[in-house]
Order: C-alpha cells, then structure tokens, then sequence
C-alpha cells in the first residue's frame, strides 16, 4: 500500500465531489436543514395542533341523566362543553369526529348523590384521536372535582375533615439531571438521526465513486494508471466515509444550533435546561454526544464499505441506487428497533450490528456508560467494518466485477 | 517492445459457457513501429489489449512489455504504457489540467515535474485556450486532446490504442492517426486496434487479423494481401476472417 497513492487518489476525490451537486446535498445540505425542520417545524406544528385542540370548546353528549338537571346545568355552566343531548347515533357522531366524547348519568345519579352511593358515571371517547381525548379528559376532570366536592359535603355533614378521606398526598420529584432526563427521552430518536445521516452521506459518494465511475468510463482509465487496486479502493473509500462523517458532522451542528435556538425562544427552565412545549427538557449531555460521534465511527466505516461494495457491484448509477435502497432498510429497522421503548442493551443485542449502536448511543445520551457494553460493540462493529471493507477490495480486484456489462 | 506468447483468456458465462477472448495469441512489437490488431466487432481485440495493458489477467500464457511480465509486474507494465481507447474516459467535473495532473500524479512525477510536462503538452497538443476548463464543457475532439495529454503525462515507452477514433469526425480521427504516426516515429513501441480497414493501411507497419479470439493472419500490407489474394485490404480481410484465405 502507498500512502501517497491512497492520499493523490482521495484529495481528486474529495474535489470532484465536491462539484457534485447529489453528494453536497446529501452530505452537508439535508443534514443541515432538516434538523431545523424537525424540531422547529414539526415541533411548532405538533404545538399549534395541540394548541388549537385545547382552546376548542368541545361538542358533547349526555346520555341519560335526564333525571339529574343539576349536572347538566353544571356541566353547561362550566363554559368549557357545548352540551346536547345524546341523540339515538351518538356513538357514530363520535367515530366520525361529529361530537368529541359523551358521558352516560345512570338514573337516578343526582339523587344516589345525596347518600354518597352514585352508580358510576360512563365517559366514552374516540381513543388516540387529540380533540376527543382532551374533551375525555376533561370531562373526567369535572366529574372528579364532583366527587372531590361531594366527599367534601358528606364529611362536613357528619362533622369529619376533609383529611379522612385524603390522609396523605403522594408527590412525584426527579432527580435526573435535567441533560440525563432530555437524553433518555430524546437519545433513541437522535441516535436514529445521527446513524441515518451517517448512511445516506455514505450513499451517494458511495454510487459515484464506484457504479458511477464505471458507467461514465472513467473506471478504466484509473485502472490503467500503475496504483494498485487497494490503493484505490482506499482512496475512494475514504471519501466515502468523507461524506458519512461530514454528513454525522452537519447533523449534530445542526442540532446543537437549533436546541440553542429552541432554548432563547422559550427561555431556559429549572437549572438552566430549556423545555419544550410538553415540559420535556431539551438538554443534551455534551460527553453523550462526543460518545456517540465516537461510536458512529465505526458504523460509518461499515456504512461506507458496503455500500461501496453493493456500487462496485452494480453497472450503472440507477443500478447501484436499487441495491443501495434494501441496505438503507436493513440498516435503519434495527434503529427503528432500537427507539423502541423497554429494549435495552444486553449482551446478546450487544452482538447485533446497528442495534447495538443504536442502544448504546441511547444510553450514552442518557448519562448512563457500560464500559464492558461499549468497548464490545466498538470492537465488534470495528470488526464488521474491517470486514466489509476486505470484501471491497477483494470485489474491486474481482475482473467479473469490474468489467461487469 | 511488446511480447505475447500464447496469450489466452478465457471467460467463464453461466448461459453461454466458455468464452475464448484471447486464444494463444502471440505476435512482437518492436520500438519504432506500429502493430495494427484489424477485427470485426467480438473479435478479441480489446480482451487482447486489455491483457496488454494488466486490466485483465491471462488464464494462459504471458506477454512482456517494456521488460516487464504482465503477470508479475502488473503495476511497473501499467507505469509503462499509455492506454487509449473510447471506453477510457475523462472526469467530467474536473478541469483538464486537473485530469492530467492527477494522472501524473499516480504515475509518481513530482509537481515540478508535473508542471512542466502539463506545459510541455498543451504547447505540443495546442491546449492553452481550455487547459482550466472542465471536461464536460468541452467539446469532443478538445476531450480526445485531453485524452492524449493524459495518456502522454508520464511519457510511456508503450502506447495502446483501442478503437480510438470511433465515434469521432473525420476531423478528429484524422488527428488521431496523426499523433499516432508521431508517436511511431519518436521511438515508440505502438499497438493499434482497429477495424476500420483505411486506417490500417495508413499507419501500421505490421498487421495482425483476429477473429474468434485467435490471430488468423500477420504480416506487412503486402504480406497480407499477397497471402490472402484479395485485391484489397477489405477483400483479403473478409477472405481471411471466413476462412477463405490465409495470411
């Protein structure tokens, strides 16, 4: 091997790629802006939707009760549900978004109410639809200040405070840091991000350098040059991982940039950390994130070298764009996986490219650091890269290959 | 000089079987002179120039060219040989000057070195005015000189040349003959394939006739045409490639 060869062939490399437009865009445009897009964009989007939810004053229907005017009336009065009377399809207004929830008083409910022994009140709803969980809840709300209020009467009736029936109130406090507690619920879902960009800035580099060159014809007058063919590979292959890490790079700016952004917008929250509109902490562990670009090296290097490999294979651009395509799946599913919540890193996921990375970038993120897991799955991944990359040069030597018309 | 002994390569297709692409094929080629390889389309004349050139490796026997075995000294072969054929393209993206230092570079020459024969050449080749202008914006006979300038770089003992004015105007391919005369008459050892039946009776001092992977035919024009009793080239070409005549 000759590293002069090796660096001549890479600096053409990274020159040529960088006049194309397909890789700049891949490698360091969608990075760039599509984390902006994702957390500002569908972030503010998802908050306006669930804004303009809970401003809504929501269509309901009662169902029964016609013998309890009172909660009616109350209902009516509390100015937060148009209320109507059930009419004979109002389980169907519901499934068609017509009404957003109901709620069924037994008879005699008012009544029973005075002893304390109500029958129970029924609310129905439209599950994992917005408008009609939040009008479920709060007409759940209503119904439980209700009996709050008549637990009230009946003790005060009978000469007994309130506590009776409340002897203790049980508190809730974390005592997660606020970049520990950002990192685990956000740690899954920016480990998929950040290996995702390390794959797609691999994928175009990777179809140029290889499928593409060969296509245009300038493959033969490389090999006509006296570098040997792992030189070449190398060369080429270090710009693959160029654009992989770049593209890794660009992201976690563009992250960094954005959370900061997101920060100054809604100020900073308890100890200093920035929250989101649902009150999730949007702080990153800094050395969780410098673990993971550490962990995404040798993903890339594995990224790089197959889908240089599956290029080298194919004849033309549009050929090596259809292998590509299953090698992006199989390797963003065990991500997909990996966000999943309850799987955590053991050893036998620790043995499982992909997933292992993606579970222990998620844990890194989270402050939490198994040393015996991540020198494993460093070490294994440095494996499966080492081997993709000897099955590159074994197929870039291959005149099958190569001259493959 | 150029020696192959028995140069044989043989393909292996799942549908089709056995391919002989180069079939013990032997023939020399010494400095000063130009080897003309004439065949119809198929004919093994690239399989057989690649195997000159190391992109292919033999199945049988070998071929020395510039004193190195192309077996054994695959890279000091290529260090000595300048290819040429359609199928050896340029970076688009890239300037030609670009193109040319880049292959210097591979070739080992230094960057003083590199600048002067980049100078040197686009004097010679008359390049000046699109020297720094990128291969895709430039026309086909400024890519054929480009391409020359490339393969000239590293100033090769051996020159290969693989169909290299197909596709291209009278103009350009004339230019074409013309520098590959040029290189004949500095010394250097020339390969030239073809099938364009003028252009080996313009230039090549020996001619070789391949068909089916094998040399059917070798000699001087006139060598040829006397074997083949054909009144021409063409004639003598079709005898011999149908089994009619022999060289």
């Amino acid at each position: 091997m000759s590293a002069r060869s090796v660096g001549t062939i890479y600096a053409k490399e990274l020159a040529d790629s960088l006049r194309d437009r397909r890789t700049l865009v891949s490698a360091l445009l969608m990075p760039m802006l599509l984390m902006p897009v994702l957390i500002l964009g569908i972030g503010t989007l998802a908050s306006r939707v669930v804004s303009r939810a809970r401003q809504e004053v929501p269509r309901i229907m009662v169902v029964g009760g016609a013998d309890s005017p009172g909660i009616r009336a109350e209902l009516e009065k509390s100015g937060k549900f148009r209320v109507e009377s059930a009419s004979a399809d109002w389980r169907r207004l519901i499934s068609d978004r017509k009404v957003r929830a109901a709620v069924e008083i037994p008879a005699g409910f008012e009544r029973a109410l005075e002893s304390g022994s109500a029958p129970p009140v029924t609310l129905y709803d439209f599950e994992g639809e917005l408008n009609s969980g939040l009008a479920a809840g709060q007409l759940r709300t209503f119904f439980t200040g209700l009996r709050e209020r008549t637990t009230a009467r009946l003790l005060a009736a009978r000469g007994l405070p309130e506590s009776v029936a409340r002897p203790f109130e049980v508190r809730q406090s974390n005592v997660a840091p606020p970049e520990k507690t950002g990192g685990n619920l956000v740690g899954g879902f920016l480990a998929y991000i950040i290996i995702t960009f390390c794959i797609i800035g691999a994928m175009y580099p990777a179809m140029d350098l290889a499928a593409g060159e060969k296509e245009r014809g300038t493959m033969e007058t490389l090999l006509c040059s006296p570098v040997s063919r792992t030189d070449i590979v190398l060369g080429k292959f270090l710009m693959v991982l160029t654009g992989s890490l770049a593209a890794v790079a660009c992201s976690l700016i563009s992250l960094g940039v954005t959370l900061a952004a997101v920060g100054t917008a809604l100020g900073a929250g308890p100890g200093g950390a920035a929250r989101g509109g649902a009150g999730v902490p949007m702080t990153v562990d800094p050395l969780g994130l410098l673990g993971v670009l550490a962990m995404v090296i040798p993903v890339s290097v594995l990224f790089s070298a197959v889908l240089f490999t599956v290029s080298l294979f194919a004849k033309s651009y549009k050929e090596a764009q259809t292998y590509a395509q299953p090698v992006v799946f199989i390797g963003i599913i065990p991500l997909g996986i990996g966000m999943l919540p309850g799987i955590d890193l053991n050893l036998r996921l620790a043995l499982v490219p992909v997933l292992n990375i993606s579970l222990v970038c998620k844990e890194m993120l989270s402050g939490v650091w198994h040393w015996g897991y991540i020198a494993a799955i460093f070490a294994t991944t440095a494996v499966y890269a080492a081997a993709a990359l000897a099955l590159a040069v074994r197929m870039f030597r291959s005149e099958g290959v190569i001259f493959r018309t | 000089m150029i020696e192959a002994r028995l140069l044989t390569k043989v393909f292996r297709d799942r549908r089709k079987g056995e391919i002989r692409g180069a079939d013990a094929v032997s023939f020399r080629v010494e400095p000063g002179r130009i080897y003309g390889l004439l065949g119809a389309n198929g004919a093994g004349k690239t399989t057989t120039l690649r195997l000159l050139a190391t992109l292919l490796r033999p199945t049988g026997g070998t071929a020395t060219v510039a004193g190195h075995d192309i077996v054994r000294e695959p890279d000091k072969v290529r260090a000595h040989v300048g290819f040429l054929a359609t199928s050896t393209a340029l970076y688009a993206r890239l300037t030609a000057r670009e193109v040319i230092a880049y292959f210097g570079r591979l070739n080992g020459l230094g960057e003083e070195r590199l600048r002067s024969r980049i100078g040197a050449l686009a004097d010679e080749l008359g390049m000046n005015d699109f020297l720094d202008r990128r291969c895709d914006k430039l026309s086909t006979g400024m890519k054929q000189k480009a391409s020359i300038a490339r393969m000239l770089v590293h100033d090769p003992q051996v020159m290969i040349f693989d169909e290299p004015t197909l596709g291209l105007d009278v103009i350009a391919s004339r230019a074409i003959v013309e520098f590959v005369r040029q290189c004949r008459d500095r010394g250097k050892t020339v390969i030239y394939s073809t099938h364009v039946m003028s252009e080996a009776e313009k230039l090549c001092d020996v001619i070789g006739i391949i068909h089916g992977g094998r040399l059917r035919a070798e000699g001087t024009l006139a060598e040829i045409l006397a074997g083949a009793g054909g009144a021409g080239l063409e004639e003598s070409f079709v005898r011999i490639v149908t089994g009619e005549g022999r060289g």
